[in-house]
């Protein structure tokens, strides 16, 4: 694996703005859970039971330790054929899909839309989250609406998605945030733009815990965002400088 | 004409363990009774009031994604319950029925694996199905959320529901065990050859 590769998958897996030590770490804790490499599942930063009774232990725990790994696996898989995969950002991936070969193109944009997303989906998510301050705050007043209005509107964009897909808050280079919708694993990436956050409305995200109701899935999931960790993701995008 | 939700044809626990009582409850209760509500909703004031279901269906393919969404999904549910009973599955198929897969399909084996991979591979919300295409071939296909064979000008003989709603209570992550469930113990074929027969 190439210095880039390793860099972007410690990036990846614990956010852009971790100090020095801890990607080692982390590093070292997915290469054990997911040896086969290169792609690697990012360890959760939180126990599974800890966004409660948000959402439960059994659904992040077969979430992340199944369906975000199979994404991994399947991943792994394209990349022995496919070395140059894993060695490149995902950004650069996922923006020029057509440039991936034919054969692994749909796979891809699958499950490397699917890794971006589910790596992004933990890392915004926590106990103890904190309150939406400071330049986020600033830029939900300005562009959309202020928080009332931002929450009732995210929530029902992700009611509006049928079947699979997730609702997103897409930030562009100037700061300037709206929300968007993508169906099944399609990320912000393949059209330019980036995700500060978004929320997974595919059915294996809620349905343990709310079954048909996403709705209330919706508006209890905002208990389990980690605005700190949005904040950083808010100035890391405007310094050009965000992981997935 | 209006949607409206039939009864299941058998009762809700009669599929267990292969598909539960609850799986019923929710699927069969809350979300297709949603799309029967939802779909009377949007009906209201269209072109397509008091239609038949599948001219509702084709004809707001592609022209009104909310509508298409919904009836589509009422069309696929009215027969999906149909598509399967208690005992089902099983090899014995109607002569006439076995024939026609043997020549275009290579065999009950082999259809059997190939609907189940038609269903593991439709990635997202779906269905995969069994269907006579507009030259009168049997063919295996798969198609995302409420997307159906009618759409592509074939008549639909057998569709599964991969819709996480579907069967995560049962078997979480675990698509291919649905599906092998499904093709194995709970295919109504004597509903399919029905189908055949009118086509």
């Amino acid at each position: 694996m190439s210095l880039l590769s390793r860099r972007h998958l410690m990036m990846a897996a614990t956010g852009i703005v971790a100090a020095a030590a801890a990607p080692r770490l982390a590093f070292a804790q997915a290469t054990t859970a997911a040896p086969t490499g290169p792609f690697t599942l990012p360890p959760l930063p939180y126990p599974v039971a800890a966004l409660e009774p948000h959402i439960d232990a059994k659904t992040m725990e077969i979430h992340h330790g199944k369906h975000h790994q199979a994404y991994v696996s399947n991943l792994n898989s394209f990349a022995k054929d496919n070395p140059k995969l894993a060695s490149m950002p995902v950004p650069e991936v996922l923006g020029n899909l057509g440039d991936v070969p034919e054969a692994i193109r749909t796979g891809v944009r699958n499950n490397l839309g699917g890794h971006a997303n589910h790596t992004m989906f933990w890392e915004i998510m926590g106990p103890n989250g904190g309150k939406p301050a400071g330049e986020v705050l600033a830029a939900i007043d300005r562009d959309l609406g202020g928080m009332e209005k931002f929450q009732a509107d995210f929530n029902a964009a992700g009611g509006r998605q049928f079947g699979s897909g997730w609702v997103f808050v897409t930030v562009s280079k100037d700061g300037k945030l709206a929300i968007e919708t993508r169906p099944n694993q399609d990320n912000p990436m393949m059209d330019g733009k980036r995700a500060l956050l978004g929320n997974d409305v595919w059915e294996h995200a809620y349905y343990l815990n709310y079954q048909n109701r996403r709705a209330d899935y919706l508006k209890a999931w905002w208990n389990t965002v980690n605005w700190n960790k949005v904040g950083e993701r808010y100035a890391a995008a405007k310094a050009g400088q965000l992981g997935v | 004409m209006t949607f409206t939700l039939p009864d299941l044809p058998y009762a809700y626990d009669a599929l267990a363990p292969y598909m539960s009582k609850e799986t019923l409850e929710y699927h069969h209760d809350k979300h297709h009774q949603a799309y029967v509500t939802n779909g009377n909703n949007l009906l209201k004031g269209t072109e397509f009031e008091g239609k038949p279901l599948e001219e509702v269906v084709k004809g707001s393919f592609g022209k009104n994604a909310p509508l298409f969404n919904n009836a589509a999904q009422h069309y696929n549910h009215i027969e999906f319950w149909k598509w399967m009973k208690p005992n089902g599955g099983g090899d014995k198929l109607p002569g006439r029925l076995e024939k026609k897969i043997t020549e275009d399909l290579g065999g009950l084996e082999k259809f059997k694996t190939d609907f189940a991979a038609a269903g593991v591979g439709q990635f997202g919300s779906g269905w995969a199905w069994l269907s006579v295409s507009k030259d009168g071939k049997l063919e295996i296909t798969k198609t995302p959320n409420g997307e159906n064979p009618l759409v592509h000008g074939g008549t639909p003989l057998l569709g599964v529901d991969v819709w996480e709603h579907s069967y995560y209570i049962d078997y979480r992550n675990k698509r291919p065990d649905y599906l092998k469930a499904f093709v194995d113990h709970l295919i109504n074929w004597d509903y399919v050859d029905e189908l055949f027969s009118k086509v």
